[in-house]
């Protein structure tokens, strides 16, 4: 893979972070510190990493992305849009009557996206198929599966994670899959480390096999590398832990567990999203002026506000 | 034709379609022997993949090999496959994924085992979800056309198998079809509806009650979702009593769905019969016997429910 783009892909992201807070103020729910945490990861993937064509969304050889932490599709929807899967003005139909942007993914709704999920814990096993199903057609397609931290509570994944190095071989290992581990240490109740603690998270996944990489998972030249080493890993898929933040890119947010599940107001919404653009307070005005996409969304948050 | 566990005739039309079909794969959990996909595992291990003793696991795979164009035949026993009832739920039936799941070892009939082996509400977990036809065939020609039908159909699929034989039930001539059911004895008094492994028995049944003079008329209901809705009306129209006789839980199976047809479409004198407690453990005949699902159980409840 060539080197990435940095200052590209991190003027992705910021783009993909408003369309999130876009989305999830025009819902009025939905989870936005998941979202925030994982959208660095799932920009460098799709515009530094994947094969796909989204006008062939069944494409046999295209490279899958299972978020199995479902809840957190906003980031996914952000990044599919701007991949070209659907209009961006879609966006503000999320968790609305007959969209087919779903609260959670749902394949049979929203073509490109590869399987449902969101009753957590299943993604893994479900790519594990898919890889194995890719090894057998001699396919050259990868698998990227996306799991939480507290989702990782769950029992399922543990059956996959010691199936994972395991299955297929020695004819077909499953060295076409990369999992990675969206670790922004809180969930719904609160701290992972005080609801059921997972570490040593890298001594477990090693004692079961996989090959294990710690990264800064907002780093998009950390995550292109790693995925780099995964896919030059043969013989055993390849587990990424995301150090992440949990709402990074809006103070309020970062690190609040009030931010797991709740959508921000409008006034909340063009606040962040100011703060994601990196404008000050007092600059915003005038900043407003000179960016006519984000004056749209912004003139779309007041209208909100006021309905 | 001898008697034959409608698990065995599954392995072996598994075995004879996959010689000329490469999408067929198996993923069990260490029931393989058990199952009847040994013999498709040791002919092709390359397409058999064994996950160990993680049914959810298993199920999960089964979604992903389905979304890359294979054709999993995902098994376990009935009990242990849908008490993974969420995998099902999601990685499977919301996902729409090619998945044909296979339980076997429906019902008390595995006798000595008891309960914590046995499927008994297997039906009723996946009647609810919107998108999985149940097939549970009453023989082996049955089970063999139904598995070929499974191949071919796009979708999940959920495939409800028995441990023990079953005698030769199906009609000469006899074609499978989703969402058809069969007369496998014409009458007048009283509609049998029977499933798997209580065809065999319902119709042993109504010829007891021949010699009292009542006239049954026994369906082969393999098709439990879609139901035959044409034929059971039909047949209930003309009887005006309708039992429905089942190796799974009274609530929520064959019964269940009856009832809901004929409440709301023809309402018709109905008596359910199945399992109604806990299994436990015991010989399949003497189960059979004491849960009333025998020829003779069968008769008397016919004979009481008519006030015979």
């Amino acid at each position: 893979m060539a080197r990435p783009d940095t200052a590209r892909l991190q003027a992705t992201a910021r783009a993909c972070r408003v369309q999130i807070i876009r989305m999830l103020a025009h819902a009025g729910s939905g989870h936005p510190g998941g979202s925030l945490s994982v959208i660095d990861i799932l920009t460098t993937l799709f515009f530094n990493r994947l094969r796909f064509d989204p006008k062939r969304p069944d494409w046999p050889a295209r490279d899958r992305v299972v978020l199995s932490k479902g809840h957190c599709v906003p980031a996914l929807y952000s990044v599919m849009a701007r991949a070209g899967f659907f209009p961006e003005s879609q966006l503000v139909t999320l968790r609305k009557l007959g969209s087919p942007l779903q609260g959670h993914p749902d394949r049979t709704a929203l073509p490109g996206i590869e399987a449902a999920t969101g009753s957590l814990g299943q993604g893994l096993s479900i790519s594990l198929g898919m890889a194995l199903g890719l090894r057998l057609a001699d396919s050259p397609a990868r698998v990227y599966c996306i799991i939480g931290d507290g989702e990782s509570q769950e029992g399922q994944v543990w059956e996959a994670a010691m199936a994972g190095p395991k299955l297929g071989q020695p004819a077909h290992p499953l060295d076409n899959l990369c999992l990675i581990l969206d670790y922004n240490k809180i969930q719904l109740d609160g701290f992972v480390k005080k609801i059921m603690d997972l570490e040593p998270v890298v001594a477990k996944w090693k004692d079961f096999g996989w090959p294990v990489l710690e990264i800064d998972g907002h780093n998009v030249e950390q995550i292109d590398k790693a995925l780099d080493q995964a896919e030059a890993t043969k013989g055993r898929p390849t587990f990424i832990v995301a150090h992440t933040v949990k709402g990074k890119g809006v103070s309020f947010m970062e690190n609040d567990p009030e931010w797991h599940g709740r959508a921000p107001k409008p006034a909340e919404a063009i606040r962040a999203i100011r703060e994601i653009l990196g404008v000050s307070d007092a600059a915003w005005g005038d900043y407003v002026k000179t960016d006519r996409a984000t004056a749209a969304i912004v003139a779309e948050l007041e209208r909100l506000e006021k309905t | 034709m001898p008697p034959k566990a409608s698990r065995a005739a599954f392995g072996e039309a598994l075995l004879e379609l996959a010689a000329t079909d490469d999408r067929i794969v198996t993923v069990d959990a260490d029931l393989s022997k058990s199952t009847m996909t040994i013999g498709f595992a040791k002919a092709h291990p390359d397409r058999a993949f064994n996950v160990g003793i993680a049914e959810a696991n298993m199920v999960g795979i089964g979604a992903g090999l389905a979304l890359t164009g294979k054709v999993p035949f995902v098994c376990s026993f009935a009990c242990f496959i849908v008490g993974r009832f969420e995998t099902i739920r999601m990685s499977v039936a919301y996902t729409d994924a090619n998945v044909k799941l296979v339980g076997t070892h429906a019902g008390i009939a595995i006798g000595e085992d008891g309960y914590s082996q046995m499927g008994l509400e297997d039906i009723a977990c996946i009647r609810a979800l919107p998108n999985i036809p149940i097939i549970q065939p009453g023989d082996e020609t049955e089970t063999k056309q139904a598995v070929a039908y499974a191949v071919g159909h796009q979708g999940p699929l959920y495939l409800r198998l028995t441990r023990q034989a079953l005698e030769p039930v199906s009609p000469p001539g006899y074609r499978f079809q989703l969402g058809k059911s069969v007369v496998l004895r014409a009458g007048t008094d009283v509609t049998i509806l029977a499933s798997g492994g209580t065809v065999s028995n319902a119709l042993d049944g109504a010829t007891r009650l021949a010699a009292e003079g009542v006239h049954a008329e026994v369906i082969n209901a393999a098709c439990i979702k879609p139901l035959d809705e044409e034929l059971i009306l039909r047949s209930a129209g003309k009887t005006g009593h309708v039992v429905t006789v089942e190796d799974h839980s009274v609530a929520g199976g064959l019964g269940g769905a009856v009832a809901e047809l004929l409440s709301e479409v023809l309402p018709t004198p109905l008596r359910r019969l199945g399992v109604s407690t806990f299994g436990e453990s015991g010989d399949p005949r003497g189960l059979y016997a004491k849960h009333g699902l025998d020829p003779a159980g069968i008769a008397d409840s016919v004979l009481k429910f008519l006030n015979r």
